[in-house]
């Protein structure tokens, strides 16, 4: 009997929860350090430019680039069988920081590096809604 | 002081590379190539006084130079794990140097090796994972995992530079040539065209199924011992002439860059520390996960300018016959890559280049060898020089 495999799901820390539940809530939030000025991702206990624990969570625009990409066509992770071809890729915000995510809503093959792209938010439970990117209209 | 012939490597163990494990665990690979390295020296066990282990990706252990020692009856006076991924063989001769170099030991064995199965090396393992950044933030969106992060360089390499795929697969196709003259090779049998790398799947777009490693089972290690011990060794000793290690990032997202590696910082200040530039390079053996991996190595170590490596490598022979020697034993592309014995195989091909012990494929007058062993998505690099007087 085929069991069904799910797929990996982020389990947030005290840390990394603000920016689980930003996206559930259809926000994508980066901490900010106050001593350096500077933006991140992932979110840490101190800021990886200077250090300092002295930090803030900002909402981010969600825009942003696709910075580079790659088409998977055979997927490491069984969850993922049924997926492929997908999109996974880096996303560079329009603040500065650059994540892995997926790009949805177009054809993979119609995806372009530099192509301009918005944050869309998949709920994955109660408490978590992974952080995706759709093609947008250029501003 | 820096590490400048301040030990060679005298003795080298490997294992041929197989697809098909024969049920043997890890540990009995480990011993075998330690065995035959002290051998292949001249040495006895007893001369043998530091150990270095890689620990394996296919069986987890704690405190891997405990668990060899204690097999081999060795009582190691310096006993390290490196855990560099394919950067931790190169990362391994540099240590052992500077134990050497500090009075720590005087004839150390830095082995690799690993029992992986192609056909379950990406299914997930079990035991409770670490509670990592890539796992919240990256596993959820389906990497496949080294091959896509390469990828994504692939991809972003093209557009800046406007690499192509068949200058990608000319990479392959060079180190498959070297291959066929390597018995040892996994595809020592099975010519390659450019055409057949292009017409091979996609995995993961653009790398084609030929650009990239084949998992498989075996192990390699070498012995680095202080000069008065290498003077006295039954093959040319191979000198540490140059060394250094950046490590960078785990995930490509927090990369500085996507196309420039560590190898920018690396190899600049191997090359300093031995006082030769890439012009005088005879052997070329770089870490090859990937063929992405080669261009952007030969572009940061200085062969070509950045962004120039896919002309580069089409206007290079890099066969062990051509102009630029590359990957003589095949890469671990053609030969094998059995885990981090994979990064080793570069040391130990050089070392056999440079002992004049390389058979049919003997690079003729090689006296001086650029070595890269790379990790992760390139985030962890070690660039060695090793030469022969």
């Amino acid at each position: 009997m085929a069991q069904e495999v799910r797929k990996p799901v982020p389990h947030p820390t005290e840390t990394t929860r603000p920016f689980w539940q930003g996206a559930r809530q259809g926000e994508l939030r980066l901490q900010r350090c106050r001593a350096c000025g500077q933006p991140f991702l992932y979110p840490r206990t101190l800021c990886p430019h200077c250090l300092s624990d002295d930090l803030e969570w900002t909402t981010a625009s969600g825009r942003g680039r696709v910075y580079t990409y790659t088409v998977v066509r055979r997927p490491a992770h069984p969850a993922f069988g049924n997926d492929v071809p997908y999109v996974l890729a880096i996303v560079e915000l329009e603040e500065g920081p650059r994540l892995v995510t997926n790009i949805v809503g177009v054809p993979p093959e119609e995806v372009r590096i530099g192509m301009a792209v918005e944050a869309v938010f998949e709920a994955a439970g109660e408490e978590v809604a992974l952080v995706k990117f759709r093609p947008r209209e250029e501003s | 002081m820096d590490l400048k012939r301040s030990a060679a490597i005298v003795g080298i163990g490997e294992l041929k590379p197989s697809r098909h494990p024969d049920g043997r665990p890890v540990l009995e690979l480990l011993a075998e190539v330690a065995r035959l390295a002290i051998a292949d020296a001249g040495l006895e066990k007893g001369d043998v006084d530091g150990l270095l282990v890689a620990p394996p990706l296919g069986e987890h252990a704690l405190m891997w130079p405990s668990v060899l020692a204690e097999y081999l009856q060795l009582r190691p006076g310096f006993a390290e794990t490196v855990d560099l991924g394919g950067a931790s063989a190169c990362g391994m001769v540099w240590r052992a140097a500077a134990a050497i170099a500090a009075g720590l030991c005087r004839a150390a064995v830095c082995v690799t090796g690993d029992v992986l199965d192609p056909e379950s090396f990406y299914s997930p393992r079990g035991g409770r994972p670490a509670r990592l950044p890539a796992r919240e933030f990256e596993s959820p969106y389906g990497p496949m995992g080294a091959n896509s992060g390469y990828a994504m360089i692939a991809m972003r390499h093209m557009h800046e530079f406007g690499t192509t795929a068949r200058q990608l697969a000319k990479v392959a196709v060079d180190q498959r040539t070297n291959a066929n003259a390597n018995p040892d090779a996994l595809f020592f049998d099975r010519p390659l065209t450019i055409e057949e790398v292009l017409a091979s799947p996609l995995v993961c777009d653009p790398l084609h199924l030929y650009e990239i490693v084949m998992p498989c089972t075996g192990a390699a290690a070498v012995l680095v011992a202080a000069p008065d011990i290498a003077r006295r060794s039954p093959h040319r000793p191979v000198w540490l002439l140059g060394a250094a290690e950046k490590v960078t990032h785990m995930s490509l997202a927090q990369a500085p860059s996507i196309t420039t590696s560590p190898v920018a910082y690396t190899a600049p200040r191997a090359f300093q520390m031995a006082g030769v530039t890439p012009a005088d390079v005879d052997l070329v053996s770089v870490y090859d996960c990937y063929t992405i991996t080669v261009i952007v190595t030969l572009e940061d170590a200085g062969f070509c300018p950045k962004g120039q490596g896919g002309p580069f490598v089409e206007e290079h022979d890099l066969t062990y016959r051509g102009d630029l020697p590359l990957n003589t034993h095949g890469g671990q592309l053609s030969f094998g890559q059995a885990g981090l014995a994979g990064g080793m195989s570069h040391v130990t091909e050089a070392a056999r280049q440079l002992q004049g012990r390389a058979g049919q494929r003997q690079v003729r007058d090689c006296q001086l060898a650029f070595v890269n062993g790379n990790g992760g998505i390139m985030s962890e690099e070690v660039s060695l020089v090793l030469g022969v007087e």
